[in-house]
């Protein structure tokens, strides 16, 4: 990771000029720009890092410090199809580890990895607040309750 | 200006009035994030086509988390002077059946409702049982947790008709001296897991020197098996607002924080919005009710670790650095957010201030046992047979809540974890032990924030703790190295004992090594982190010693020592079990008998689910466990 922290005369890019603007520019701000430019480009690029150390003065080391402390920021693109299994406690003695075991299988991936052909993405949650519903599994938003191994491969099946 | 929250209060409670003795059928849909997952979003629809298919015009009202999460998604209706009444697991089918029962046949659909809520039984209600009433209520009492279900959370009229405020109005109308006494006298204690008396921590700050003082609401919610702060905020969030004036007047600041999950996206929408009513309302901004009193509320996004609901860590997050604790004193009450004495309360411990305030401290300590005052919500999941969002005065035994609540489990019971992965394990013999702060301390457990899972004879002991504590090792920050590397050591060796890797003596080291995280972490996750170990250690030490000597989990939990076989006689060679095996572990032809290689096998259960649900299928998988060949 760079830690250029030249400033630049030209202004930032709209997109983020627009996403800046309900800030002040304070360091405090910091964990909040992280969460709205994630939600926006779905990871945070070496071209965010940037643009966020020149808005909050800060360096591009000490934003990836922070960004990197929390496991939810990801520094890669995600995959189209989004797939989370829940692995908090409910969901894990209703055999949450079955499940991620077996999509983790069928995509050929880990936990926190796009697909090769970065059509599936793969994250674990810890608990969505749906444990009466355990196990569950989170495919694009839409929760999956009460998941089953062989449920979740026609899931797939249908989204490959 | 008090004025003006009187007039705002008569508004409301005409118009709530209005709805409850409504001209318009009432129907409420649970839309927590429980029943969103569950199927709100559809059976809103189905309602609206319903009623647009029919021309009928009633009021559909969003509201949090009533409880019974097992029974989302919930719809109620609420007929013109009639009782409301409850039904439950809706689909689309049942939407229809059930409406146009109630609106266009005069009927109550009776098999189909689970409850309701009028105050005696008539005849309309018939068949019917009251749904405090119902085992999964009965024990139950709602404080904290009144509006939820009941109001629509993004409506502060709802709210203000319902005595909104009015504990705030009595707190600036008194000193805050007088508020921290009413707070001591009513006994109430830190609802985020340590139980530390909230006035004392309040008159420390009170008493620091210094005019600029912060409150935080701490709704970092890290268990991850827990959501009562989350269903709390959303049911009712200007209940945990309400409460955080009320903290910050009577320790004396005028800067509030609300630090909570940022995936906790219905919450965090639903604060703005209750923000921005305050405002409206004269609720925030200067000079609160005419008392003199400025207060302004800022939410701060949490970036999701375990280890940011401790206090100085979440202090080191909400200042934009890593969420890293440091060594206490100066406790935050003296010396925290940006130097400043700062209280940290955890959301239920701020929601029920408004309560203590408005009924005063003897109405609250009706409820609960000595020195445990009150109710405490939890999260009761896990193997039982009526998970859901629950609320119990402190007291009631572990027992009843998981039986009389939640209905026990469907096989033996075998533990309950409570605390979550600071928490500790307790075995069937502490069952009839009373939920209070020093009893469950006492059991090598804790109290916690209100996590609480069941497991049956299906888990197995080693697991759980090899669970939990890979997730603490997994958030440990690595400030400190009994935490760092003695979290790593100890998940070494349950991964050996869980692959029948292990040695019995495996066993005193873990224990030895336990200890020695426990008694030097820098924090609270290093300190806590041991306890699910040593609490399985205690009460399943036999468990442990089938895994170090003879190589088997007993249980058949642990994936690594589980096998699975075909039974030769029950097997139709339908190659169900053939087609969904991803690693091609299972071979035979039609109509013969199947074989599993175990060499392939990532015992993922795909084809025991298959084999035990298709209709083809002869139930002929089973699992269990094996003497593992190293
Ligand atoms: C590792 C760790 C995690 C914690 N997580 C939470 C949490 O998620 N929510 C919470 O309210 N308190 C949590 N606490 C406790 C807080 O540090 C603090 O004691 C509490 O918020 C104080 O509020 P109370 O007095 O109202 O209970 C945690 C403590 C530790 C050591
Ligand atoms: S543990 Fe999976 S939803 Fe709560």
């Amino acid at each position: 990771m760079g830690c250029d922290t030249r400033t630049s005369t030209s202004a930032a890019p709209a997109e983020y000029r627009d996403l800046f603007q309900e800030f002040k520019g304070q360091e405090g701000e910091l964990i909040t720009i992280l969460v709205r430019v994630q939600e926006r480009f779905g990871y945070i690029s070496e071209e965010s890092l940037k643009q966020i150390s020149r808005f909050l003065k800060l360096s591009e080391n000490q934003i990836f410090g922070v960004a990197s402390f929390f496991s939810k920021f990801r520094f890669d693109a995600p995959g189209t199809t989004s797939i989370k299994v829940c692995m908090g406690t409910a969901c894990h003695v209703h055999g949450g580890s079955q499940l991620s075991d077996a999509v983790g299988w069928r995509l050929g991936i880990n936990f926190g990895q796009a697909s090769r052909d970065g059509r599936f993405d793969f994250q674990r949650v810890n608990c969505i607040g749906a444990c009466a519903l355990a196990p569950v599994v989170v495919v694009n938003e839409q929760v999956h309750a009460r998941a089953m191994v062989t449920s979740m491969q026609e899931l797939l099946e249908s989204h490959e | 200006m008090m004025n003006r929250f009187l007039e705002a209060q008569t508004k409301a409670k005409r118009a709530w009035s209005e709805l409850t003795a409504n001209s318009e059928p009432v129907i409420y849909i649970g839309s927590g994030t429980c029943g969103m997952a569950a199927g709100a979003a559809s059976v809103g629809q189905m309602v609206q086509e319903t009623l647009d298919k029919h021309g009928l015009h009633a009021r559909v009202l969003r509201v949090g988390c009533i409880g019974p999460c097992y029974l989302e998604p919930l719809m109620d209706v609420k007929l013109p002077g009639k009782p409301r009444i409850s039904y439950s697991n809706m689909d689309s089918t049942k939407v229809r059946q059930v409406l146009e029962a109630l609106l266009l046949k005069g009927g109550t659909a009776s098999e189909q409702a689970f409850a309701h809520f009028g105050e005696e039984q008539g005849p309309f209600t018939a068949g019917i049982p009251r749904f405090q009433d119902t085992p999964v209520m009965r024990h139950q009492v709602r404080m904290v947790l009144r509006n939820c279900g009941h109001i629509d959370p993004e409506d502060i009229d709802h709210y203000l008709a319902n005595d909104g405020y009015v504990g705030l109005a009595n707190a600036l109308a008194q000193s805050p001296e007088t508020v921290i006494e009413m707070v001591k006298e009513a006994g109430l204690r830190g609802r985020g897991g340590a139980g530390f008396p909230t006035f004392r921590k309040w008159q420390i700050c009170r008493g620091a020197p210094g005019d600029t003082k912060y409150v935080i609401c701490n709704c970092s919610e890290g268990d991850p098996g827990a959501f009562m702060n989350r269903s709390l905020i959303e049911g009712d969030p200007h209940c945990v607002l309400e409460g955080l004036l009320i903290a910050g007047y009577a320790i004396g600041a005028s800067q509030g924080y609300v630090y909570i999950n940022s995936d906790y996206h219905l919450a965090i929408q639903r604060l703005r919005k209750a923000i921005a009513q305050m405002h409206e309302h004269g609720l925030l901004g200067e000079n609160i009710l005419g008392s003199g009193f400025s207060f302004e509320i800022k939410l701060k996004d949490g970036g999701g670790a375990f280890v940011c609901g401790e206090e100085t860590a979440l202090i080191a997050s909400i200042e934009g650095r890593r969420g890293m604790p440091r060594f206490r004193p100066p406790f935050p009450a003296i010396a925290g957010l940006n130097g400043k004495p700062t209280i940290i309360n955890n959301v239920e411990t701020l929601g029920t201030l408004p309560n203590i305030l408005r009924h005063g401290a003897a109405w609250y300590s009706r409820h609960g046992s000595t020195g445990n005052a009150g109710t405490k919500t939890f999260s009761l999941v896990g193997k039982v047979r009526r998970p859901g969002l629950i609320e119990v005065p402190l007291g009631t035994t572990l027992r009843q809540i998981i039986y009389d609540i939640g209905g026990g489990p469907w096989k033996p019971f075998k533990a309950v974890q409570t605390g979550g992965p600071s928490g500790g394990c307790l075995s069937e013999e502490f069952l009839d032990l009373p939920v209070e702060y020093e009893a469950m301390a006492s059991a090598g457990s804790i109290m916690g924030s209100g996590g609480m899972i069941v497991v049956d004879e299906d888990t197995c002991a080693v697991d759980l703790a090899r669970y939990f504590l890979g997730f603490t090792q997994a958030e440990s920050c690595g400030k400190c190295v009994p935490c760092r590397v003695g979290t790593y050591q100890m998940g070494r060796i349950l991964d050996d004992l869980a692959c029948g890797r292990g040695k019995p003596e495996d066993i005193s080291k873990l224990q030895n090594l336990a200890e020695t995280v426990r008694r030097t972490s820098l924090c609270g996750l290093g300190q806590t982190a041991p306890n699910p170990v040593l609490t399985t250690l205690r009460h399943f030490r036999a468990e442990y010693l089938a895994h170090a000597k003879e190589k088997i989990c007993p249980a058949a939990g642990c994936k690594e020592l589980v096998e699975y076989h075909i039974d030769p006689g029950k097997c139709t060679g339908c190659q169900r079990c053939v087609k969904v095996c991803p690693t091609e572990a299972i071979r035979g032809a039609r109509s013969e008998t199947h074989v599993i290689d175990p060499n392939l096998c990532i015992r993922c259960k795909a084809c025991f689910e298959v084999c035990r649900y298709d209709t083809l299928a002869g139930n002929a998988i089973t699992y269990s466990s094996r003497r593992s060949q190293s």
